[in-house]
């Protein structure tokens, strides 16, 4: 069923400029709906922090929100909602984003919001103690109270990795972030809140003209300070498969994870792009390589997931990074044969090649996740921010489904070949704290 | 860092920019089913809403039944199906409740007419093989056991339990067991009778022409067999005073609190007053609740409120989770503003604050393809046009700060508050009794939290 499909690709028109004191602007503009998407990138993320200082950048994240220059606490949440709009930021391993969606009659205030802020956060002792609680209630939610907490993002990097930046806990220890100071705080602010290190990205319904009068307005004069040097996080590949486990005392069922390393998503995209197409083929959908062997043939599993870095997002992440896959088993599961599987099925693929039509439906599908990501104007101006500040092409958003597409059956097989049970990192998560 | 020379002004808003109203169509077929089409054409996709309505359906036999719709037809296996479908970029999945069963996906939108054809095979010749659905009932379990193990499940689960009683929103999930024992031929019964047209809707979003797109769904579904039946719930109980129920969680490190306060359907007339009353007090980020007990106390991470709709019934639900040593002071701040909010009217400035961000969220909203999709698709399943967003919108920008006020008193009171906290009930129960009266359930809700079970290692 060789059916062809021509793989569709946006065409959002796309401006770029950087304003004299270094900060990086891009602009697409839409006008098909009344609301516009705001996001600033800054050049900072969890493999950024110092030793001692677990859970810093996230932590940081929280705080500025918490009053600026002009505006006191609580007033960011109230201007950008009582405006119409929609906030929030998030911190990953190599960035970390602020955003807004609003009614584009709100464009103005949400530029000066992020300006005041870019400007200086107010860094308060109260402010600090405060979010340090609330980040230890998200961690609570998100990882010691509910089963399966921090699996696989927080337990695999320390197999996968060794240096402390690859390979520690981006949520933090309770000790470190109780031991956070204000002094450090604004040193952190100093250092990685630079206007030269970070991406400012506008996107939705503006006039261009307009909108880069009202940025160079409020984000122009705030104060120039150049984005510091970006040590290299690189790591050797590993030679001898490593594995751990550990139990896991509200889990009521094993679960395996297993990551091996990927060619550097930024200096080698043609390299790494076949790893992307690959995680979708063995993982995406019932008809899916994985699914079908390890889902609806052996049972060994009960769902599966197959995805690029740890935070599922291809196209977000610098050297080093892996590709990752994930499943949850029945009840007295075992690893061994699902990881047994894995590597026939990865031999099957590198040494078979693939069914008629299996990778250009893969491909088809993967164009949808990736337009329908960009139909909203946040997901599109994110993505545009990202991929200047890592790469310096937003306009690579309306590539990438095509690019994808151009992805050959021999690379893909290629790449199959090269996931060796050798370069293997493996975690398991023991349920009910036995062993 | 508060240099801070001179005070910059917060830049006005601009003029508002109405959205455009998005060019809509609509057609019933012979056959019952009503198709609903609107072009977004702001990707080359397209976003497909199949609602079917599924009131008394058993949940078990409808659970399974909608993991297994597409596990296999006459004509193709379920890897063939999800494979045909992928071909043209597209994904189609089912989920049910006591309410509907709806399926949803999307896909480019050159593939339209392919992805309605293999829905259209599968509505009408879904033949739920037995070795398909034996996986699908084994992951369901497995599932379930896992939705077991989690707290916001949990809790949510012991509160609807507590509200609802013998009314079917008592359960939303089925048992492991009952999973078990259903059997294909069950499948195939319940398809026959209630996976029909009568009453059904489909919701067509994207790139697509509203008159050509009916046309691809009447020549395609046209055939899907006229029948179904219109079986309604009776009206869900309104959420009552009662002690609040703690549930045991030995060794939980935090306590998950659940509250229900009444609230009324989208017609009413109080519906837009409730709705901002609930905005102030918790219903976003700059509400009472929030700034006090997370920006101010520092006490949970995402307590949120909100009103919801299902089609027998609508509830005001509170949701915080909270560290266990603070729980009962979040529950007095949670009492004190459900108080405060019932006994004096909001400020103005607040109030017009909740207003443009109810009426925002509503464009926001409209402004994706998934988005419109699922607006739409609800409205339908709820018998309101497309048009209520544009009235409700109207609505919300008009009411009175008494009438919010009113609807503050009338649903938000603390006395009228039904309430779960799951939780260590050895280290929450005496503080928590300090200021309501509480009830404990029998037994602690799994086995699978032991005393001084926290994941120590991790918190450090």
């Amino acid at each position: 069923m060789a059916r062809t499909v021509r793989i569709p690709a946006t065409a959002y028109p796309v401006e770029r400029f950087t304003l004299p004191n270094g900060l990086r602007v891009v602009l697409a503009p839409d006008r098909s709906a009344p609301v516009v998407g705001v996001a600033v990138v800054y050049d900072v993320g969890i493999r950024s922090e110092p030793p001692g200082r677990t859970g810093f950048a996230h932590l940081f994240e929280h705080l500025m929100f918490q009053g600026s220059a002009n505006l006191e606490k609580l007033a960011h949440f109230r201007h950008v909602q009582g405006s119409g709009g929609t906030f929030n930021g998030s911190t990953h391993l190599d960035y970390t984003d602020y955003y807004e969606v609003l009614p584009s009659n709100a464009l103005e205030r949400a530029l000066f919001l992020e300006a005041d802020r870019m400007r200086g956060p107010q860094l308060t002792e109260e402010n600090l103690r405060n979010q340090v609680d609330v980040v230890k209630e998200e961690i609570r939610v998100n990882v010691l109270n509910r089963p399966y907490g921090g699996f696989p993002w927080l337990r695999l990097p320390p197999v996968l990795f060794d240096t402390f930046p690859n390979a520690h806990d981006g949520y933090g220890s309770f000790a470190d972030l109780d031991s956070a100071t204000v002094g450090e705080a604004a040193e952190f602010f100093t250092r990685y809140y630079a206007s030269g290190n970070a991406v400012l990205a506008v996107a939705g319904d503006f006039d261009v003209t307009a909108a880069t009068g009202l940025i160079e307005r409020h984000l122009g004069d705030v104060p120039a300070r150049p984005a510091p040097v970006r040590p290299s996080f690189a790591e050797p590949d590993l030679t001898t498969e490593r594995r751990t486990a550990y139990p896991d005392p509200l889990a009521p069922l094993p679960a395996v994870a297993a990551a091996w390393r990927v060619p550097d998503p930024v200096d080698d995209l043609a390299g790494y792009l076949p790893y992307v197409v690959l995680a979708e083929v063995l993982t995406d959908g019932d008809a899916a390589r994985l699914v079908e062997r390890l889902v609806r043939g052996d049972r060994t599993v009960t769902s599966l997931g197959g995805y690029l870095s740890f935070e599922g997002e291809p196209f977000d992440v610098r050297d080093p990074a892996a590709l990752v896959l994930q499943a949850h088993l029945p009840p007295g599961g075992d690893v061994d044969k699902v990881l047994g599987a894995v590597d026939e099925e990865l031999d099957r693929l590198a040494v078979d090649g693939f069914a008629r039509g299996e990778l250009a439906r893969v491909q088809a599908r993967m164009a949808t996740h990736l337009l329908r990501d960009t139909d909203a104007v946040l997901g599109r101006g994110l993505r545009m921010a990202v991929l200047e500040q890592q790469r310096g092409t937003p306009e690579l958003l309306n590539e990438l489904p095509r690019m994808l597409g151009t992805v050959t059956e021999t690379q893909v097989r290629e790449a199959a070949a090269t996931l060796r049970p050798y370069r293997r990192a493996t975690i398991e998560v023991v349920p009910g704290g036995a062993q | 860092m508060t240099a801070a020379p001179a005070r910059r002004p917060l830049p006005p808003l601009g003029p508002t920019r109405r959205p455009p109203l998005p060019k809509v169509a609509e057609r019933t077929l012979d056959n019952g089913l009503r198709v609903i089409a609107i072009r977004r054409p702001s990707v080359p996709l397209v976003e497909i809403r199949l609602w079917v309505p599924f009131a008394r359906a058993p949940l078990a036999r409808a659970t399974v039944l909608s993991q297994s719709l597409f596990a296999g037809t006459v004509d193709r296996s379920g890897v063939e199906l999800a494979a045909e479908l992928q071909t043209v970029g597209g994904g189609l999945s089912a989920g049910v409740d006591a309410d509907r069963l709806l399926v949803a996906g999307a896909g480019l939108v050159t593939g339209l007419r392919r992805m309605l054809e293999l829905l259209g095979e599968v509505l009408t010749g879904a033949t739920y093989p037995a070795g398909e659905v034996a996986i699908e009932r084994a992951r369901l379990a497995d599932r379930i056991q896992v939705a077991l193990s989690q707290p916001a499940h949990l809790a949510r689960a012991a509160l609807s339990r507590r509200m609802y009683g013998r009314h079917p929103y008592a359960e939303s999930v089925p048992g492991v067991d009952q999973v078990r024992a259903v059997r294909p031929a069950g499948l195939r019964a319940l398809h026959a009778d209630r996976v029909r047209p009568t009453g059904a809707h489909l919701v067509l979003v994207g790139d697509v022409s509203p008159a050509r797109a009916l046309d691809t769904a009447e020549q395609v579904l046209g055939g899907w067999p006229a029948g179904g039946r219109q079986l309604t719930l009776p009206a869900a109980p309104a959420p009552r005073p009662a002690p609040l129920l703690l549930v045991d969680r030995p060794g939980a490190v935090q306590s998950s609190m659940r509250i229900a306060l009444p609230a009324v359907d989208r017609r009413h007339p109080d519906h837009a007053a409730l709705q901002l009353a609930n905005m102030v007090f918790g219903g976003y980020f700059s509400s009472r609740w929030v700034e006090n007990i997370r920006e101010d106390k520092g006490y949970s991470y995402g307590p949120y409120s909100m009103v919801e709709h299902s089609v027998a019934g609508s509830a005001l639900m509170l949701a915080a989770d909270v560290a266990t040593e603070v729980t009962a002071p979040a529950l007095l701040e949670t009492l004190h503003e459900l108080g405060r909010l019932a006994v004096l009217p909001p400020d103005a400035d607040e109030l017009e604050q909740a207003r443009q961000y109810a009426v925002g969220s509503l464009q926001l909203g409209m402004s994706t393809q998934a988005g419109l999709a699922g607006v739409a698709s609800t409205y339908a399943g709820f018998g309101l046009p497309l048009e209520f967003l544009a009235e409700h919108t109207a609505r919300l920008a008009s009411v009175s700060r008494d009438e919010v006020a009113a609807a503050a008193t009338r649903y938000l009171a603390p006395a009228l508050a039904m309430g779960v906290v799951l939780g260590d009930v050895a280290r929450i129960a005496g503080p928590v009794a300090a200021l309501t009266e509480v009830e404990t359930s029998d037994a602690s809700v799994t086995g699978v939290v032991g005393p001084g079970a926290a994941v120590s290692d991790v918190a450090g």
